[in-house]
């Protein structure tokens, strides 16, 4: 435990220059937009007198520079104040929180129906490397990957719930059905199969390729020889001798694909009309809404920060050999 | 150069990737030739179903503009921002990497966190962004999608140049009295530039479906068919005429297996696995 706490402490405190730069970075791309959150708020109303755009930039600050506007950001991102949302009409805190929990399920189901799925499939190819077997879930997988999850989304939407109609083709929920508890999340469930399937598939073939490669790497190495000689029979060498020692990489990649799969919510979320908080980032795009954008790139970067610390811990679980010597020189 | 090339023509995946590539880049460069009609025009009446009529061989969209002219119109733009995109990325990390490796100490420090920065933004969030604020057209999504992908390049090129930096022929150029700018083309830079290379397919599939992703929610550029605007356009008419959306898709896929397929050939060629065993 007093490790993990360490990994943790460390890990916190050297992600605060990599966060300033982020914030930074998003503060001088907006400065770069043509018009400010006043502006696209007066479009909003309809239109406005050069007073009223007066005001409201004093009220705002945004008649300042842009130094002390940046200082003016910082100081309320520190208070968690992440600003107003021009679209919304309402603090952006609020609209994130709400949306998050719908992203987060969406991207953790994917995660782990790609982890599982693709670990699995990726020991079944690479028990026998070279067998039928293998080259069929190699050129899948690789088909797989090549295929863009928002167009995926669509085939399945054609094929489940067009044709088949098994399956809801957007939403989260169905809309004042009444229902609660059980038959409430059930009903979630059935709306986030296609969601999870196509940001999914993506990895799956990412992990299964993945877990072949490594497999076949561990497959050349001296213990597994000693397993032969031993006399272990195949499965269980593959078991317990290869698969175990190449699944430790893919651990390592569910922390670096976090950022690629919450870009890949965005357009996944609005394919199914998802209220969650990737399609914020669409939302606050179509309606030219700076702050809004400015906060879900910052949100998303605190997120990322947060998953691969996560994988970080789970890693330093799994193999008790990371970070034990810096423990012993301390 | 020969042992490349050699060894690239002996691997079945590089050879099928750089058929499927050759066909597509044909495709788009003779695109005017072959199909000489404009993507953009109303050439017949609408929704015609494919292979229904021999001059509309895969069908006309809701305008009544032709498929197959669309489709292979299509993919100049994807194939142009993939592969430039990628150009972008390459010499933007290659760059970074190898000054922060050589110079070490603070500069180092401080562009890696920069690096680490780049790295926890989602690579498409910030190509909407820079799109969105910078206006869409072609030479904003390439350095929008560069921008996302320079990281890759900058961490290898690093690494290897940290390796480098140690051989003796380094020391070799140093003790003869070579210039450290020098030093840095003529000696380390083309050694560490094999591995970066390695990451080229990976580079550009990944743009060929962020270009794909930024169309389909309409931030393509407005001046070019892309296959991610065909699919938007559409989606609105899934129901009734599925394979508008369903043929631009397919166009993407095989794209971007083309690439994989390719790189997989190109790794054998540079022999980088080679090296490993």
């Amino acid at each position: 435990m007093h490790r993990a706490w360490r990994l943790t402490k460390r890990r916190l405190i050297a992600s605060i220059p990599v966060l300033a730069i982020v914030i930074l970075g998003t503060f001088l791309l907006m400065e770069l937009a043509p018009g400010d959150a006043v502006d696209a708020y007066l479009v909003s109303l309809g239109g406005g007198d050069s007073g009223l755009a007066e005001d409201l930039r004093q009220s705002y600050g945004l008649d300042q520079s842009a130094l002390s506007r940046l200082w003016l950001y910082v100081s309320s991102l520190a208070r968690l104040d992440l600003g107003w949302s021009i679209i919304f009409n309402r603090p952006i805190l609020d609209v994130v929180l709400e949306r998050l929990p719908n992203t987060l399920w969406l991207m953790g189901s994917a995660t782990a129906l790609a982890f599982t799925l693709g670990s699995l499939l990726g020991i079944v190819a690479g028990a026998r490397p070279g067998s039928a077997l293998d080259r069929v879930l190699s050129i899948g997988s690789l088909t797989l990957y090549a295929v863009p999850g928002f167009w995926l989304g669509l085939v399945l939407i054609l094929v489940f719930s067009v044709q088949l109609r098994w399956l809801p083709t957007s939403g989260i929920e169905t809309i004042a059905s009444g229902k609660a508890g059980i038959a409430r999340a059930l009903d979630i469930a059935r709306h986030l199969v296609l969601p999870v399937a196509s940001l999914g598939f993506i990895y799956l073939a990412l992990f299964l390729r993945m877990m072949r490669a490594g497999m076949g790497e561990v497959w050349r190495q001296d213990f597994v020889l000693a397993a032969k000689a031993k006399g272990l029979s195949r499965w269980r060498i593959v078991v317990h001798h290869v698969a175990r020692n190449a699944l430790l990489p893919l651990v390592t990649m569910l922390g670096l694909q976090a950022a690629t799969m919450l870009g890949g919510s965005v357009v996944i979320e609005s394919v199914f009309a998802i209220p969650g908080f990737g399609r914020l980032a669409q939302e606050a795009v179509a309606g030219r809404d700076a702050p809004l954008l400015m906060a879900v790139i910052i949100v998303s970067a605190v997120l990322v920060i947060i998953v691969n610390l996560l994988v970080d811990i789970a890693y330093a679980w799994l193999d008790p050999r990371v970070g034990s010597s810096e423990v012993a020189s301390k | 150069m020969k042992p490349l090339l050699r060894r690239f023509a002996s691997s079945p995946e590089g050879v099928a990737g750089a058929l499927i590539l050759l066909l597509l880049a044909f495709a788009a460069v003779l695109a005017p030739m072959i199909l000489p009609g404009d993507p953009a025009a109303i050439v017949g009446r609408p929704l015609l179903p494919p292979f229904a009529d021999a001059s509309f061989p895969l069908g006309t969209d809701q305008l009544g503009r032709d498929v197959l002219t669309r489709l292979v119109y299509g993919s100049q733009a994807s194939l142009t921002v993939g592969f430039s995109s990628a150009v972008v990325a390459i010499v933007v990390g290659t760059l970074v990497g190898t000054v922060a490796g050589l110079t070490g100490g603070l500069v180092d420090e401080g562009l890696m966190r920069v690096v680490d920065a780049f790295q926890i933004v989602p690579g498409f969030l910030l190509a909407l962004a820079f799109v969105s604020v910078a206006g869409p057209s072609l030479a904003v999504i390439v350095l929008a999608i560069g921008l996302g992908a320079w990281t890759g390049p900058a961490r290898l090129a690093r690494a290897e140049v940290l390796s480098i930096r140690e051989r003796d022929y380094v020391a070799a150029a140093r003790v003869v009295g070579m210039h450290p700018a020098e030093i840095a083309f003529r000696e380390v830079l083309p050694n560490a530039l094999p591995p970066v290379l390695s990451l080229v397919s990976v580079i550009v599939a990944a743009a060929v479906l962020i270009e794909a992703a930024l169309s389909f929610l309409g931030l393509g550029d407005p001046n070019s068919v892309t296959w991610g605007g065909m699919i938007a356009e559409g989606r609105n008419l899934l129901r009734s005429a599925p394979f508008l959306s369903i043929i631009p898709g397919l166009g993407l896929v095989s794209a971007v297996v083309g690439v994989y397929l390719f790189g997989e050939g190109l790794v054998e060629g540079l022999s980088i696995r080679g090296r490993r065993l």
